[in-house]
């Protein structure tokens, strides 16, 4: 059993913070890291890679500091986000080397090589490959020592579905192992689909923990903002906010917009055509006006 | 464990690649024809040897091929971030650093000591005693430019630019212009272990050969320490 704990852990550069005051603890099993871009999943990630030191708090593994302890990569596997190898080397040789600098050979590589399935181009340059076969040559770098802790930044960038399927396959099979697997997304179906726990980090804090039942429930229960075009949009807003599923009205006349926020998602989708059949209103549009990524993670922040 | 097969195999294929093998063996040959030149057209003659294996080949090529190798043996897998790979194993700091050292050394030996002595014994007359001392003297300087070099690229990006500085401007330009530049030169440290093979007049070095002898074991040894810590804590800020 192996944990990664994050203590109070704070990273800046400069004036910018990064990561602030993050405390969470990745255990066996399949954790997803998610968060819009620039939210601090590297920064979080590189630092319990050992590739980057806490400004103040700790990271350790289980119970061992992880920074400037070169003894912790026996134990922990990386697949970095960036895409630079060694492309001169052909495919096998840069898994092999990675096996021969944990002190194994020739049959680690291989072996590693045919878990993600890339003996086929096994013996092109690496300089030759696609974004989707680095990622995989990556991943076997990572693998060929069977480490406890497997950490990947934004593994399934650039693959194709058949790849992704693939991949996260594997990725559960090492957590049902006992492994201890995490990986940053910065969408959210993605991570719903792989992790059993699910970490959010927004704007450098962590915004919430749980499984992605609570994630997905948080997400849905917030206010959801609509613009609404209708023949009649004052008799619409009218009949709406009867209903306690509606927290608040605003009448543009201007632009002829209803806008509406709603508290009660699941009831107001229903609520919504119902009225406007019942009182015999045209609905002409009706769009949500902050289904972006950021808006939903801004708002688990603030909750 | 000092050396690392696995690195060495990496680092050499690395600094060996296809456009930089090409660089480094421009300067080599370069010194090798005119070698053969001057012996068709002017015979054998010391002042002319000394001239070009003082003037051209310890002077020029040894501190460029030193820079090429040096920072090539570690600055491209910082820039890229590939380094990541070989940081991300439980192999201690000193033995990537020494292991790297070991390489830049060896190929900045053998594409600079290695041609010096080739064009010294085609230089012919007293050359070939003159070819020793200058090759042990590119040999002495490689060790400690592929250290110095190889530090510069665990410092900054920008390495082979500094690197050419110290080199160009330093040694080659304020070292033949400022008396006390050539105390801190390792081209004159290297000259004196030279010197002290050479005899007769035509190696000669501004500095006596204990100080020099200090000097390049602590730049050497410094440069190699530095290189290993820099590399300890090594961060990645990420694409954020």
């Amino acid at each position: 059993m192996t944990t990664i704990r994050i203590d109070s852990v704070s990273r800046w550069f400069g004036n910018v913070v990064a990561v602030n005051d993050v405390t969470m603890a990745i255990g066996p099993g399949v954790t997803g890291l998610l968060g819009p871009n620039g939210a601090g999943k590297s920064t979080l990630i590189n630092m319990m890679a050992g590739f980057l030191s806490p400004s103040t708090g700790a990271v350790t593994l289980d119970g061992v500091r992880i920074w400037r302890n070169e003894q912790v990569y026996k134990q922990i596997g990386l697949v970095p986000e960036r895409e630079a190898m060694y492309d001169f080397l052909t495919g096998r040789e840069f898994v092999l080397a990675n096996a021969e600098l944990h002190g194994l050979g020739a049959d680690a590589a291989r072996k590693a090589l045919a878990t993600v399935e890339m003996e086929y181009a096994q013996n092109r340059r690496i300089s030759t490959y696609s974004k989707g076969m680095r990622q995989r040559v990556k991943m076997a770098s990572a693998l060929v020592h069977e480490p406890d802790v497997l950490l990947l930044d934004e593994p399934f960038n650039g693959m194709d579905p058949r790849q992704r399927m693939h991949l996260m396959d594997l990725l559960r099979q090492m957590g049902a192992a006992g492994r201890t697997v995490l990986f940053s997304s910065h969408i959210l179906e993605e991570v719903e689909q792989l992790a059993a726990h699910i970490e959010v980090i927004v704007a450098g804090r962590h915004a919430a923990s749980g499984d992605f039942r609570k994630i997905r429930r948080l997400m849905t229960d917030r206010p959801h903002h609509y613009a609404v075009r209708s023949s009649d949009d004052r008799a619409l807003a009218s009949a709406l906010i009867a209903d306690p599923s509606t927290a608040g009205l605003e009448l543009d006349r201007r632009d002829g917009i209803l806008h509406i926020q709603a508290v009660d998602f699941a009831r107001f989708t229903e609520l919504l055509p119902r009225v406007a059949r019942d009182h015999g209103i045209r609905l002409y549009e009706v769009s949500p006006s902050d289904e972006s990524l950021e808006s939903v993670f801004s708002y688990l922040v603030a909750a | 464990m000092l050396y690392h097969p696995t690195v060495a195999r990496l680092t050499q294929r690395a600094i060996l690649g296809r456009r930089r093998a090409l660089i480094l063996l421009l300067l080599p040959v370069l010194l090798i024809v005119i070698a053969i030149v001057v012996r068709v057209l002017v015979g054998a003659d010391d002042e002319v040897t000394a001239d070009l294996l003082g003037g051209f080949a310890l002077a020029t090529m040894v501190p460029l091929i030193g820079v090429i190798a040096g920072t090539g043996a570690i600055g491209p897998e910082i820039d890229d971030s590939s380094i990541v790979y070989l940081l991300a194993k439980p192999v201690p700091r000193p033995t990537i650093i020494l292991t790297k050292l070991t390489v830049a050394v060896g190929v900045t030996a053998a594409f600079s000591a290695l041609p010096t002595l080739v064009a010294g014994f085609i230089l012919g007359g007293n050359g070939s005693r003159l070819a020793v001392a200058y090759a042990l003297a590119a040999a002495v300087a490689s060790v400690a430019y592929a250290a110095f070099f190889l530090m510069l690229g665990t410092i900054s990006r920008h390495a082979v630019v500094f690197g050419l500085v110290y080199a160009l401007v330093w040694e080659a330009l304020l070292g033949s212009l400022v008396d006390g530049v050539k105390t801190l030169s390792i081209q004159q440290w290297a000259l004196a272990v030279g010197e002290k093979i050479g005899q007769g007049g035509h190696v000669v070095s501004d500095v006596a050969l204990p100080v020099a002898t200090v000097l390049l074991v602590v730049v050497t040894a410094g440069a190699t320490w530095f290189a290993a810590q820099r590399l300890r804590s090594l961060t990645l800020a990420g694409e954020e």
